[in-house]
């Protein structure tokens, strides 16, 4: 008899895992179904990207959909409650609420990932360091990345951004160089968990240089973590681009955007023009919630 | 014929003591089916399972893994995971049935009647919680005080053997030692006076001396406490060891029973003869007997095959086995074995041939590797390695064998430039000094050196695909490109016996077997010259343990490579090694030829080490205990560092005062020991009455 | 133990130096001249050169990072350029304002956080926990002015239930300086709840499925006594320091929910400084924010090991 000895079915290590093994015997020997299939198949997801979507729509063909032009003043029709006519009412110079929030999708939306994505790819590359070549210079650099921390960002956001102004190309450096010191950090800490894994020592005992080993050896494995951080800090972000711009450092008015125009219109609260601000914070709201109800199922799927 | 075990009375209970037979048997499992839902679906995890442990009895479970072993323990003490459930059958504790139990009729079974100890004892305890007041706990569910309790709690760590069970009550877990943490966990166990304890896999993760006393100490307290004893583990040795009667899972199903000397001394149901096959025994070299694997895998489980579980990988098999499922046979002597052809069981042809094509010339060659004062402490003042000299010679398999602390892990990695040792080691190779760091050491001497991890799920990148893994160090140190690259590729796959078809595979994908396959490969293939084998099966089940053996073995001869062969288990480093050296502490304390070391006359702690493993073949009548624990690398003893546990010490205090040279006792064979070889000879002779010198 | 101690601190008081620095250097970029600032846009030049030079502003940076170090060793923080005077009494009022804000939201969501994300665990998988964990995960970025703007819009304006500003007015009694806190509070516990639920049940799960939850209940005991006696225990130790990192958060949102409220607290004054180019203000806010959080992130460091054995004993071998 020939010696087969090839053994797909049992993987389990010696001194039994006991009912978990066979479990993960039986998930092992099967093809399992690609990831985002599984993604697909979550109605968490499917809400997220449904109201993310939405807004995306908004924010590229915002002009198109909307009932009113966004900056035309009606002043005869200021500060009009929510009507047929006008669904979201108009506010302090007569323009039509409705029209501003869709056409304001557009500003949040364009920076929120670009500055993510910068944050991420500079923290990831920052986290490798300070976890691959540990010693003096990751206890060097992450008391600078705690200094930075413990200064909070939408503090350090204001002030870079009253300092080099609020550009959207600004903002968008800004809010990224804000997130690297908190993404680093959490890769740094996937790293970690790499790190005593003997395919590291067999990589360095093929001479491999610490740049492959970082990003050929390392990242493939931290991915999941990374994209975990990346939706998580996109729904951060769009709390930082919205409270910057409540904060006076949005795009300059008649530029419709959330933030600005509840900034602009709170004060009406007092008077009574509720419509004025809700709306627009429900927009805000509905995003974050999009983008976190994302960020949970990505979670989920990566993490079974 | 058939014989429905559930309710065969073992012969064997009149040998334990204590009162028997009135409440009948401590638990009987009686056509278990234990099932889990994956995905949708039921699979069956154990099937038709019946065996019954009689008052004091000790029964125990054999099992590879995926053999439903610990789903059994788990089932009789109802804590499947929540998608598990025991679909068919009964089980009775002390005649109560336990499935059909309340939820505080099962609290209290788990109280009073049943415990478990498990595999790992540091994470069985509370980390947050002295261990005392945890042992009390169980006093309390009792309905003691606490003052009772506490008392109660100390009385017991004092039962099982811990010196100062006061100091040791106010520990918390992480302080104690493997050791000492799993007797708590018995003491524990035992605190409630159950009918029956189940033990599962208690002792793997322990060294060998500490194992041994453990073992010791459960045989001990069995008797005190007139305990049935469930024992579930892969190791046969230990099995044969603590149990009367034994039952052997394959694939969820009970093949075989009886009592346990009979059933491993003539095995009756293939799969038995196989696994015993695949166990080096003394007497066993890799140089004249291959080990026999069991061909074939094991079934995915949930099967639902008709006919006998075993036969797709039975050389026995014929068609009526494929088709009908065999019953119980009674094999004479309380044995049963599911296997219609039984009376042929112990005449399974060999899956793989026995003997081995002519090799010749193993460790005639000159030193390749020399180690000469070689040191390494690390910060905080830990000793791993203490002025150690050491050499490997070309074409050899030099063993290293020692247990935690004895610093075997931090040689290999000095010597592979992982970890860098103190100033004054000297490392060469070909006689040329080495690097201490691996990233300064140039391509040649990297392709010269290298290592087969325990762990091939921490030494393989799960992302990279197999071919990727063996082709790097191809490329990166071979410097083979093209169709020299794919000739080597395909050279190494076959010698490895893996397939095309894994190579785009990543290693989740692949078995334990195949994935230590693959990084045997990845590390033959730039073609080095010493390999360090840093317990590479350990990890394994056993039928694939001897494959993987047997694959070194021959890639051995093949490539004339030389092997640091690193383990704790000496069965294995008998069979494979030409010379042994013994580490304990971080210093040699012995260093010979294999059979000279196995044999004797050889150091104390060789001695004791040896006597500690259970061996298959029979007990050795009398064992050297070994007093405490094992010293911290932190705090080595002064003298000899093995002063403090060696049963041998001698009374004129220079044990204590003064390190023993290394003595060259016989011709290469050098024992560190101020007893001359002449004296160890007497007394060890002695103390081996029967058999020849400690082996196991 | 000690050695661990010193090192720790060690470390700290190097952190503290770098956020002065990054303050410092922040302020300096920030454009504006101090001496135009104080006297207004149509002082004469060589008036507001006189003030510069007296002020100091065109020595060297070094002297300058130095004299202001010296100075806040020392309790001085400066002269602010708005109100020419000092410094220190703004940032402490501020502080104190600031700090009992802050301690109603923690007083709030610390509790709710741990019981809602025990429970999640408790019921993991199940509607319970998804809905504590969706939620929470919501609530946690969703910007606190659009809470505090929502708040106020159903609570202060329809209902008329609570108070919309945060000042409850001079002289006013405890209870209804309170009753003044609860609105702005609640957009900061918003923000805190989901981060702390999601930390206390993710230990939880993790000491649920231990192996000494299982010994604990094969010991016998009931799942209520397990859960409170070994579970609760473990789980709870990362959660601690989850609650003093938020510190930071927290600090961040309070700018947003006392410009909102108006509420004199320390966010408040730092964003009131920023827009009128008050560097001196500026600076010394910052700054004590930093420190503040650096001080918690200590305390969380001391009381864990405070709790956790095994980092009291493994200190001494670190």
């Amino acid at each position: 008899m020939t010696d087969i000895t090839a053994e797909p079915g049992s993987s389990a290590p010696l001194g039994a895992l006991g009912p978990d093994a066979q479990v993960a015997v039986a998930v092992a020997s099967r093809a399992t179904p690609t990831r985002w299939r599984l993604l697909l198949r979550r109605p968490t997801f499917l809400v997220g990207a449904g109201i993310l979507l939405f807004w995306v729509v908004c924010a590229i063909f915002g002009h198109l959909i909307a009932p009113f032009n966004p900056l035309a003043q009606q002043l005869l029709s200021a500060n009009t409650a929510p009507s047929g006519a006008h669904w979201f009412g108009t506010d302090p110079l007569g323009r039509d609420v409705l029209s501003r929030v869709i056409v304001g999708a557009r500003d949040i939306l364009i920076i929120t990932p670009l500055a993510t994505v910068l944050g991420t790819v500079l923290g990831t590359a920052l986290g490798l360091a300070m976890g691959y070549f540990g010693g003096t210079f990751d206890l060097v650099v992450g008391r600078i990345v705690e200094a930075v921390l413990a200064l909070p960002f939408v503090i350090i956001a204001f002030l870079f951004v009253v300092a080099v102004g609020s550009s959207t190309v600004m903002v968008i450096i800004v809010i990224g160089f804000v997130f690297t010191p908190l993404i680093a950090r959490t890769v740094r800490a996937a790293v970690l968990a790499e790190r005593h894994l003997d395919y590291l020592s067999s990589a360095r005992l093929l001479g491999e240089n610490p740049a492959r080993i970082m990003f050929a050896e390392i990242l493939p494995n931290i991915m999941p973590a990374i994209l975990v951080e990346f939706t998580v800090r996109l729904g951060y972000a769009v709390f930082a681009v919205a409270t910057l711009s409540f904060l006076g450092f949005g795009p300059p008015p008649p530029t419709p955007d959330w933030g600005s125009d509840i900034a602009a219109d709170y004060s009406g609260l007092l008077a009574g023009y509720w419509w004025q601000t809700l709306f627009p914070a429900l927009a805000i709201a509905s995003l974050v919630t999009a983008v976190n109800l994302i960020t949970d199922s990505v979670e989920q799927v990566l993490s079974s | 014929m058939t014989t429905d075990p559930a309710f065969s009375v073992s012969s064997a209970s009149a040998t334990s003591s204590g009162s028997s037979g009135s409440l009948g048997p401590a638990l009987i499992v009686s056509h278990m089916d234990v099932t889990y839902r994956v995905r949708g679906q039921d699979r069956l995890a154990l099937r038709d399972v019946s065996f019954s442990i009689d008052r004091g009895e000790s029964y125990g479970l054999v099992g590879e893994s995926g053999s439903g072993k610990s789903t059994a323990a788990l089932a009789l003490v109802r804590y499947l995971p929540r998608n598990g459930r025991v679909s068919a059958g009964t089980i009775s504790i002390n005649g109560q049935d336990t499935l059909s139990m309340g939820k505080s009729a099962l609290r209290d079974l788990r109280a009073r009647t049943v415990s478990m100890v498990y595999q790992e004892p540091g994470r069985a305890l509370n980390p947050s919680m002295r261990v005392g007041r945890q042992i009390a706990e169980v006093f309390e569910i009792g309905g003691a005080s606490s003052e009772e309790a506490a008392q109660s709690a100390e009385d017991m760590l004092r039962k099982v053997q811990i010196s100062d069970p006061g100091r040791v009550m106010r520990r918390y877990p992480h302080e104690l030692s493997g050791g000492m943490a799993q007797r708590a966990v018995i003491a524990m166990a035992l605190a409630a006076s159950p009918s029956l304890l189940i033990l599962d896999e208690p002792t793997t993760a322990l060294d060998a001396t500490v194992e041994a006393e453990v073992l010791d100490l459960v045989v001990a307290l069995r008797q005190e406490f007139d305990t049935s004893v469930l024992f579930i583990s892969h190791n046969l040795a230990v099995i044969a060891k603590m149990c009367d009667r034994v039952g052997v899972l394959y694939a969820g199903e009970l093949v075989e029973e009886g009592p346990a000397r009979q059933v491993f001394d003539d095995p009756r149901h293939p799969y038995t003869v196989g696994l015993l096959r695949c166990i080096p025994r003394r007497g066993q070299r890799k140089d004249r007997d291959r080990l026999d694997t069991i061909p074939g895998f094991l079934p995915a489980p949930g099967h639902t095959m008709t006919g006998c579980v075993f036969a797709p990988r039975c050389a026995l098999a014929q068609d009526r086995c494929r088709e009908s499922h065999p019953p119980f046979f009674d094999v004479g002597d309380l044995r049963t074995s599911r296997c219609f052809f039984h009376d042929s069981a112990p005449d399974l042809p060999r899956a793989t041939p026995a003997s081995v094509a002519a090799l010749a010339g193993n460790g005639t060659g000159g030193p390749l590797v020399v180690v000469e004062g070689l040191s390494k402490t690390f910060p905080g003042g830990v000793q791993a390695l203490a002025d150690v000299d050491l050499s490997v010679r070309r074409g050899e398999t030099l063993g290293l064998v020692g247990e935690s602390g004895s610093g075997k892990t931090t040689l290999a990695r000095v010597l592979l430039g992982l970890t860098a040792p103190d100033r004054g080691s000297v490392v060469t190779l070909h006689g040329a000094p080495l690097s201490p760091d691996a990233r300064r050491r140039p391509r040649e001497i990297l392709r010269a050196l290298q290592i087969v991890f325990q762990n091939p799920d921490s030494a393989l990148n799960r992302r990279h695909t197999v071919r990727s893994l063996i082709s790097r160090p191809l490329t990166r140190l071979g410097g083979l490109s093209g169709t020299a690259l794919r000739e080597r590729l395909e050279e190494l796959i076959t010698s490895v016996r893996l397939e095309d078809r894994h190579l785009p595979l990543r290693p989740g994908q692949l078995s334990g077997g195949l994935k230590q396959r693959v990084a045997i490969a990845r590390a033959f293939g730039a073609r080095p010259d010493v390999v360090v084998c840093d317990e590479p099966t350990s990890a394994l089940d056993v039928s694939v343990q001897a494959a993987i053996l047997n694959l070194l073995a021959d890639l051995q001869h093949k490539e004339r490579a030389t092997y640091l062969f690193i383990s704790h288990d000496l069965g294995l480093v008998r069979y494979l090694s030409d010379r042994i050296v013994v580490l304990y502490l971080g210093r040699v304390m012995e260093v010979g030829p294999a059979e000279a070391v196995f044999a004797g006359p050889h150091h104390p702690y060789t001695e004791a080490l040896f006597s500690a493993v259970p061996s298959l073949g029979g007990q050795r009548p009398d064992r050297i205990r070994l007093q405490g624990e094992i010293p911290s690398a932190a705090n080595p003893p002064g003298g000899c560092v093995f002063h403090t546990r060696c049963p041998r010490k001698l009374s004129t205090g220079i044990c204590e005062s003064t390190e023993p040279p290394l003595f060259e006792e016989e011709p290469g064979h050098l024992i560190r020991c101020h007893i001359p070889i002449a004296e160890l000879r007497i007394l060890q002779r002695n103390e081996s009455a029967p058999s020849q010198g400690g082996s196991p | 133990m000690a050695t661990f101690l010193l090192r720790r601190l060690g470390l700290m008081i190097l952190t503290l130096w770098i956020v002065s620095l990054i303050v410092f250097f922040a302020g300096q970029i920030l454009p504006g001249d101090p001496g135009r600032a104080i006297l207004g846009p149509f002082a004469a030049k060589s008036a507001v050169q006189a003030l510069d030079t007296q002020l100091g502003v065109n020595r060297p940076l070094l002297t300058r990072y130095l004299s202001w170090i010296g100075g806040l060793l020392h309790g001085n923080m400066g002269t602010s350029y708005t109100y020419r005077t000092a410094v220190e009494p703004f940032i402490r009022a501020a502080l104190i304002n600031s700090v009992k804000l802050a301690v109603l939201a923690f007083v709030i969501v610390v509790p709710l956080g741990i019981i809602g994300g025990v429970i999640a665990a408790l019921y993991a998988g199940r509607a319970v926990d998804r809905i504590i964990s969706v939620t929470g995960l919501s609530l946690a970025t969703v910007p606190e002015f659009v809470s505090g703007i929502v708040l106020i819009v159903v609570f202060g304006v329809t209902l008329k239930v609570l108070p919309v500003t945060a000042a409850a007015g001079a002289g006013a009694g405890d209870l209804s300086q309170f009753r003044h806190l609860i609105l702005p509070a609640i957009p900061l516990v918003f923000v805190l709840f989901g981060y702390i639920a999601r930390m206390a049940r993710a230990g939880t799960i993790e000491s649920l499925n231990s192996d000494y939850a299982r010994t604990a209940v094969l010991k016998g005991l009931p799942r209520a006594t397990m859960i409170r006696r070994h579970v609760l225990r473990n789980s709870l130790l990362p959660t601690i320091t989850v609650i003093a990192t938020q510190t930071g958060y927290l600090i961040g949102g309070l700018v947003v929910v006392e410009t909102l409220f108006n509420y004199q607290g320390i966010g408040n004054l730092i964003f009131k400084a920023a827009g009128a180019k008050d560097f001196t203000m500026l600076e010394a806010g910052v700054l004590i924010i930093g420190v503040v959080y650096v001080l918690a992130t200590l305390a969380a460091d001391l009381l864990l090991i405070a709790l956790n054995p095994r980092l009291r004993i493994g200190a001494q071998n670190d």
